[in-house]
């Protein structure tokens, strides 16, 4: 089964026929015993480029937006660390450009978000909220050809984001806290958050939360966290991921009755590309990547310039994984 | 569907003229973001044109700065103000008051340094003050000029006022801006729609002002030149 496909991604893949052949000709010599393969590989891999040749190759894509681009390189080093051929597609475009090159095979991983995914591109209608519901609504509804492995703990979510200030003052931690108080405050959010689902609505309904005032301003960007160091606005909606959050020294509430969809990073995959070393290598780095790891990192390259390779090496060599 | 047909359709849906943030509330929002900034940019461009036109100092410096001046963005300076002066009315009043002043200064200066020079020496030869050849003489005769420098200054603030709405503020730009992130293409047209009536209302009241303000002789005059 697995080799049949293997091959008709191949037929998929003329571009890179080179590479897709090599690929080809090594899986279906070790595609009874990957794992085997996959431990002799990692035990001689002191330096992986020179035994290319003999491994599986796969293409790693990004989406045009450095925290993506920064969780491509995550992906790519790890497999390289365990042997696998890997070349990098950073910076593609947009979801709709990107999409179909994973469903044909000549991207065959991308960082992806599992809630976003799950609404824009698979399936519009769904109302999943929590990681589980969401992963699970992905499994059945996404083509034949994709699938997505484990997801990481890391999301870069909507959040209703306070000043440290804020948060030590009245003792917040999650959205629920804010019951004693948001009727005191302004609440800043880009202008669509008055009608969506999510939003002004979707606040009162979950966390039964009325604002005293709501400022229509930008997506997380910078007139939001102007807003809330200024105290225009006391709390706002930021992505859970924003450097400034490090920088400014802001608090993301948490979202324990997810009023806001679960967004954990998720390698999304052609799944004829796939074998057991390149899911158990992506599924390990899953694991040890938090939020705070990944805006850390978003730090780094975004406020700081550090190069995206650096920083990925950095998280894969403190995670044990490089 | 049109512009117009989806323009029309937000203007004349009456639940749209009701309640908070109707369109009466924002369009008085929107006139109270254009009068200040003009006013103030009026206050600085007056005076500061009159003295260059009537002595001719630093007239090709300020002409230049002036003009230079007007390649500033002003949503670019907007979010810049918002990000480091925070939420204050300076914010959306600078950028509106940078937009407004020359225009108005150019104008003012044209129109005064542009008196006929026998005029001047007449007065001169009166023995007028510099203050009275310049409150008496030139600038009644610059205020044509000065009003279409004033008009065209009002004409951009009641356009530009729309970016109030970017830092959380009302006005027109309002139904904009939330109209486009919530895909609702009503909104967007009727709040462009009802800018453009403001404006056109604009322009009138300029000719209502200088038929009012512009002494009758310079009127006739200009209709004379006009018929020559």
């Amino acid at each position: 089964m697995l080799t049949r496909s293997r091959t008709g991604g191949i037929a998929a893949i003329a571009a890179i026929a080179l590479a897709a052949v090599a690929a080809c000709s090594s899986s279906s010599s070790s595609s009874s015993s990957s794992s085997s393969a996959s431990a002799s590989s990692s035990s001689t891999s002191s330096n992986p480029l020179s035994q290319g040749g003999s491994s599986t190759s796969v293409v790693v894509g990004s989406a045009n937006f450095p925290e993506n681009e920064l969780l491509a390189t995550v992906y790519a080093q790890a497999l390289q660390a365990k042997g696998v051929k890997v070349s990098t597609k950073l910076n593609i475009g947009a979801r709709e450009v990107y999409y179909p090159q994973v469903e044909k095979g000549t991207i065959s991983i991308i960082p992806e978000y599992n809630g976003t995914l799950l609404t824009v591109e698979v399936d519009k209608t769904s109302t999943a909220k929590t990681t589980a519901d969401v992963d699970a609504a992905l499994a059945a509804k996404l083509p034949s050809s994709l699938q997505v492995l484990n997801p990481a703990p890391a999301q870069d979510s909507d959040s209703i984001t306070v000043t440290q200030a804020t948060a030590t003052k009245d003792h917040l931690k999650s959205i629920a806290d804010l019951k004693p108080y948001a009727a005191n405050m302004a609440l800043g959010a880009p202008p669509e958050f008055k009608t969506r689902s999510d939003g002004i609505a979707g606040l009162k309904a979950t966390y039964g939360l009325t604002f005293k005032s709501f400022v229509p301003l930008d997506e997380s960007g910078p007139l939001t966290i102007a807003a809330l160091q200024d105290g225009k606005v006391q709390a706002a909606d930021v992505f859970t991921t924003t450097p400034q959050i490090v920088t400014d020294k802001l608090v993301s509430l948490a979202d324990p009755k997810f009023n806001f969809a679960a967004q954990n990073v998720i390698p999304l995959v052609y799944k004829p590309a796939m074998n057991a070393t390149i899911i158990n290598t992506l599924n390990a780095v899953d694991a040890k990547l938090t939020t705070e790891a990944l805006l850390q990192m978003d730090n780094a390259v975004i406020t700081e310039h550090a190069s995206y390779s650096t920083v990925a090496a950095g998280f894969l060599q403190a995670a044990g994984l490089s | 569907m049109s512009f117009f047909s989806y323009a029309w359709d937000w203007v004349t849906t009456s639940a749209n003229w009701h309640g908070s943030d109707s369109i009466p509330q924002q369009i008085l929002a929107h006139l109270g973001y254009c009068v200040l900034p003009l006013l103030i940019a009026a206050l600085i461009a007056i005076p500061a044109g009159v003295v260059i036109g009537h002595t001719g100092r630093g007239a090709a410096f300020v002409v230049n700065v002036a003009n230079s001046w007007r390649a500033i963005p002003t949503l670019g300076l907007l979010i810049l103000l918002a990000v480091y002066l925070g939420f204050s009315v300076l914010t959306w009043l600078l950028p509106l008051v940078v937009l407004a002043i020359p225009p108005i200064l150019i104008n003012t200066y044209e129109g005064v340094a542009g008196v006929d020079p026998d005029v001047k020496d007449a007065a001169r030869g009166m023995g007028m003050t510099s203050w009275e050849q310049v409150t008496r003489v030139e600038l009644p005769i610059a205020l044509p000029l000065v009003l279409v420098g004033l008009r065209t200054s009002a004409i951009f603030v009641v356009a530009t006022a729309t970016i109030a709405a970017y830092i959380g503020l009302g006005g027109l730009g309002r139904f904009i801006i939330d109209g486009l992130a919530s895909n609702e293409y009503g909104p967007v047209a009727g709040g462009a729609l009802l800018v453009v009536v403001l404006a056109v209302l604009v322009l009138a009241l300029f000719a209502v002002l200088n038929r009012l303000v512009v002494p009758a002789g310079l009127r006739a005059q200009a209709k004379l030149g006009r018929t020559e």
